[in-house]
């Protein structure tokens, strides 16, 4: 399959490149950048005349729901999803039942996901088993089935000590582990940040410092063991602020934020609307403008969806008896093109935020368009306005913030080695 | 005036809100009823409470006398489909049981939608079906009928 | 987004919260009050105004005092009433609320008066159910008592007629109280220029001024030269846990006694929203003197019940 791309916009953050100039794929790879190669003809030619075409999305964090949580949501709807916003590899975090703390399931889910061919999977190992918080996991093993990095997902590791042996652990074999940080004693029960909202709410409260607890224990201990970090979803302006100075003291620490908390603070919870019941909760617009001069100044590394497709009876509840998250992989796109219209922020450094750096921290070589590289692409029309609603959504999970909400953004076409995996002139 | 004759000393007056308690003002005052004036808003009482709802502004009712046994006129402004008159007389009965309700109106416009018949009346006006006939108080305090379209 | 409390006319549908309401509908609310005062007065404490009409009380948690005291309001309405006590916990699956909510609907229910555990339920509930249903909060977790704050506001008004000159101490346990946070905002809507809340740090929910209230953790300070005490009940799980050491204790340094209350200005009055704890917060010489009205305050609220039933049926 020999693909033509012509007339399209190539934005490359990675090669510093942007600019009009055709794509050339053959054998799942890029052949050439500009100009044919000699003999190159074309088995497709995409006119991407008006869209962009950049390397395709990279999620640090999607819950496929599988195995354990079908009913909300399964590996095809969720890979489909994957497809139709752009995004051709995504990490999946450990929090599936049963958890992934063994090699056989890595393996399967690994598997899986192979068959459907719709995106990349890196799956994250659990760092205990089970997510209790006792017994490490085997790391190595588990890297070895395919994982790419461990993490405890949402689950709070109350025992600092275990933390520590984890991180010990794990900096034997230079591993990363990806923990998000949050005190699990100071954010028991709660479920909105600790503020103005929570308390007009009556809701019970996560205070920030919830948050910035958790990190300065994190970052204590990487002081001692020098293991790799990625801190996951920050939400509080001051998590910001030891990030910031954590990194500039060498420490080999990353870290993303949820797209969501880009652009909702807690008031947009309005009068209990689940949608906005999100883990870690949405904070003060304070914190929100804050996490976006992160973002910019390059504190924060990335931007992730944190793609959790929500059943609706576990939404159409009291908002604290509601399951937290939100669908998000087909929202990432979108919602980093309209942060990137607010803050006036160049194209190819938003796409870096979903590409280039997240690349980095899955230590992968994709994120980029170089010749001879596999040809993960994202075709989309940056002009094109649409409202956001539950039919248009692939994902199961029609659980978002954002129904009924006009965004930037439209894939066109999503190829993942050099093959159509999503072409919305089907849809 | 006709009612005099009829006034014994378990005569009680009772106003319909709003109209109706400001002639009842004067008639009490005229006929030198011993009983002090009740007043009644029948707003608890209106058959049209599905369809209007509770009107925006009620006025507490007070009948600061025992019902039972008593005479009572009561005295509203206009008289009209009578639907008013029957909740007046509704709510009198949650008070007590009275020996007799008799009705004494300013003005009889006709168009009884219910039997209801007033003992005394002012006069009969004839007003077409759809106008609103009220009495009010102007910016001088007199009692005058205003007539709405 | 609109007021989810109002219909499409700016009526009230529901009564969810007082937050956000204008100050024409609390009054008209008072106002109507003041007649169903006289009505609960006379021999027959009955008007037919919502007969023929269905009210279902949905009490997820128990409260047989707030119960009771809808279920007399809507009686006194000539409504039929239904009380369905529901035991829940969020461990128990099977029905949700909002399958429980369309069967009762099914049953031709004009209003439901809804008590839950959840802050936010009966939103959820206003939002799901026909257009044609009214829903009354009658205390949702820790956000809101609606019917409670304007009783209290009733109180006030009775009692001292001017919200505009008045300063109001609400003491203990703010941090759960729904109580609070209704009497807070029906204040604030009214005018009422001084309002304080006065307990240790681990009752006072963060952020409190932003509700425009000053913050006290002074008994003493805070009551000095008040209209108006509000005890807060304290609800005894809270004295497990380390939001505070003992009863004792807390009855030491936030309980009203006599001396206490001697700070406030002379006239003051002191409620309470029941049922009360003595000798916890408040001491029996205070509840049973001169200057509590909180028996005026349980008549006044059947009135206020009334009035809100009423208003939403004809809207």
């Amino acid at each position: 399959m020999k693909i033509h791309i012509k007339n399209g916009r190539l934005v490359d953050p990675v090669n510093n490149f942007d600019a009009k100039a055709d794509l050339f794929i053959a054998a799942g790879r890029v052949a050439a950048v500009g100009k044919a190669p000699a003999g190159f003809s074309a088995n497709r030619v995409i006119d991407a005349a008006g869209l962009v075409v950049c390397p395709g999305l990279i999620d640090l964090s999607a819950r496929l729901r599988e195995p354990g949580f079908e009913y909300k949501a399964t590996l095809e709807s969720e890979m489909l999803a994957a497809a139709a916003g752009g995004v051709t590899s995504l990490a999946c975090p450990p929090d599936t039942d049963p958890v992934l703390d063994e090699p056989g399931l890595v393996e399967m889910l690994k598997h899986r996901a192979k068959t459907l061919n719709l995106a990349h999977v890196y799956p994250i190992g659990a760092l205990t088993v089970g997510l209790s918080g006792e017994q490490l996991t085997e790391m190595a093993e588990l890297r070895d089935a395919g994982c790419v990095g461990f993490s405890h997902a949402d689950v709070p590791l109350q025992d600092s000590q275990v933390l520590w042996r984890a991180l010990q652990y794990a900096a034997t074999f230079d591993f990363r582990v990806w923990l998000r940080p949050q005190d699990g004693y100071l954010s028991k029960d709660g479920v909105a940040h600790d503020g103005e909202v929570a308390t007009r709410l009556g809701l019970p409260g996560i205070p920030a410092f919830a948050e910035t607890v958790a990190i300065a224990t994190i970052i204590e201990i990487m002081r001692a063991t020098g293991t790799r970090v990625h801190l996951c979803r920050l939400s509080t302006r001051e998590g910001v602020d030891m990030v910031r100075t954590a990194k500039s003291d060498g420490l080999p620490l990353s870290c993303d934020v949820g797209i969501h908390h880009v652009h909702l603070s807690e008031m947009d919870l309005g009068y209990f609307d689940a949608h906005c019941h999100l883990q870690p909760p949405l904070r003060s617009a304070r914190d929100r403008d804050a996490l976006r001069q992160g973002l910019k100044d390059g504190t924060i590394d990335a931007i992730c969806s944190d793609h959790t497709p929500v059943d609706e009876d576990s939404k159409l509840l009291p908002f604290a008896e509601s399951e937290a998250g939100a669908t998000g992989l087909e929202l990432l796109l979108p919602l980093t093109l309209k942060w990137a219209l607010e803050t006036k922020l160049p194209l190819a450094q938003a796409l870096a935020r979903i590409t280039r750096e997240p690349a980095r921290i899955l230590g992968l070589d994709a994120g980029h368009l170089s010749e001879g590289h596999t040809a993960d692409i994202c075709v989309f029309d940056a002009e094109h306005y649409s409202t956001v609603s539950a039919a248009a959504l692939k994902s199961q999970g029609k659980n978002t913030p954002f129904l009924g909400i006009e965004l930037p953004g439209k894939v066109r076409y999503t190829l993942l080695q050099g093959q159509v995996v999503y072409d919305a002139g089907n849809d | 005036m006709q009612l005099k004759p009829q006034v014994t000393a378990d005569t009680a007056l009772v106003g319909i809100h709003t109209g109706g308690v400001w002639l009842a003002e004067r008639l009490h005052a005229a006929l030198g009823i011993a009983l002090p004036l009740g007043v009644l808003d029948i707003s608890f009482y209106r058959d049209d409470f599905d369809k209007t709802g509770l009107h925006p502004q009620i006025k507490p009712t007070q009948i600061p006398f025992e019902v039972d046994g008593r005479h009572i006129v009561l005295v509203d402004d206009v008289l009209y489909t009578g639907r008013t008159v029957r909740g007046a007389m509704n709510e009198l009965f949650d008070y007590g049981r009275p020996a007799s309700i008799s009705l004494a109106v300013l003005i009889d416009r006709g168009g009884r939608e219910l039997p209801v018949a007033a003992q005394y009346v002012g006069a009969r006006l004839e007003v077409p079906q759809g106008h609103m006939l009220v009495l009010d108080r102007d910016e001088h305090g007199k009692l005058r009928l205003k007539l709405d379209a | 987004m609109r007021n989810p409390q109002l219909n499409e006319k700016g009526e009230l549908q529901h009564l969810l919260t007082i937050e956000g309401l204008p100050r024409e509908v609390l009054t008209h609310i008072l106002d109507t009050a003041t007649s169903f005062v006289g009505v609960t007065a006379r021999e027959v404490k009955k008007v037919p105004l919502l007969r023929g009409k269905s009210v279902f009380n949905l009490f997820f948690e128990a409260s047989t005092r707030t119960r009771t005291t809808f279920e007399i309001a809507a009686k006194r309405l000539s409504a039929d009433v239904i009380n369905l006590n529901i035991a829940v916990s969020s461990s128990t699956k099977g029905e949700t609320l909002l399958d429980t909510v369309d069967n009762l609907s099914a049953m031709h229910a004009d209003m439901f008066v809804v008590r839950h555990a959840q802050s936010g339920a009966p939103h959820l509930i206003a939002s799901h159910v026909a257009s044609h249903l009214h829903v009354v909060n009658a205390g949702d977790g820790r956000h809101a008592h609606p019917t409670q704050g304007l009783l209290d506001l009733y109180t006030i008004r009775h009692f001292k007629k001017d919200f505009t000159r008045l300063s109001v101490a609400i003491v203990g346990d703010v941090l759960h109280s729904r109580v609070a946070r209704s009497l807070i905002h029906a204040l604030t809507i009214m005018g009422t220029p001084d309002i304080r809340v006065i307990g240790p740090m681990t009752l006072i929910p963060s952020g409190a001024e932003k509700l425009g209230v000053k913050v006290f953790y002074d008994l003493e300070q805070g009551l000095r030269d008040v209209d108006v005490v509000v005890m807060l009940r304290l609800q005894n799980e809270r004295m497990r846990g380390a939001l505070l050491p003992s009863a004792q204790e807390f009855f030491k340094y936030y309980g009203l006694t006599p001396e206490k209350l001697a700070l406030a200005k002379p006239d003051a009055i002191v409620m309470h929203p029941g049922p009360l704890n003595r000798g916890v917060e408040i001491d029996s010489a205070v509840a049973d003197g001169s200057h509590a009205v909180i028996l005026s305050q349980v008549t006044f609220g059947i009135a206020v019940r009334m009035a809100v039933m009423s208003i939403l049926a004809g809207n």
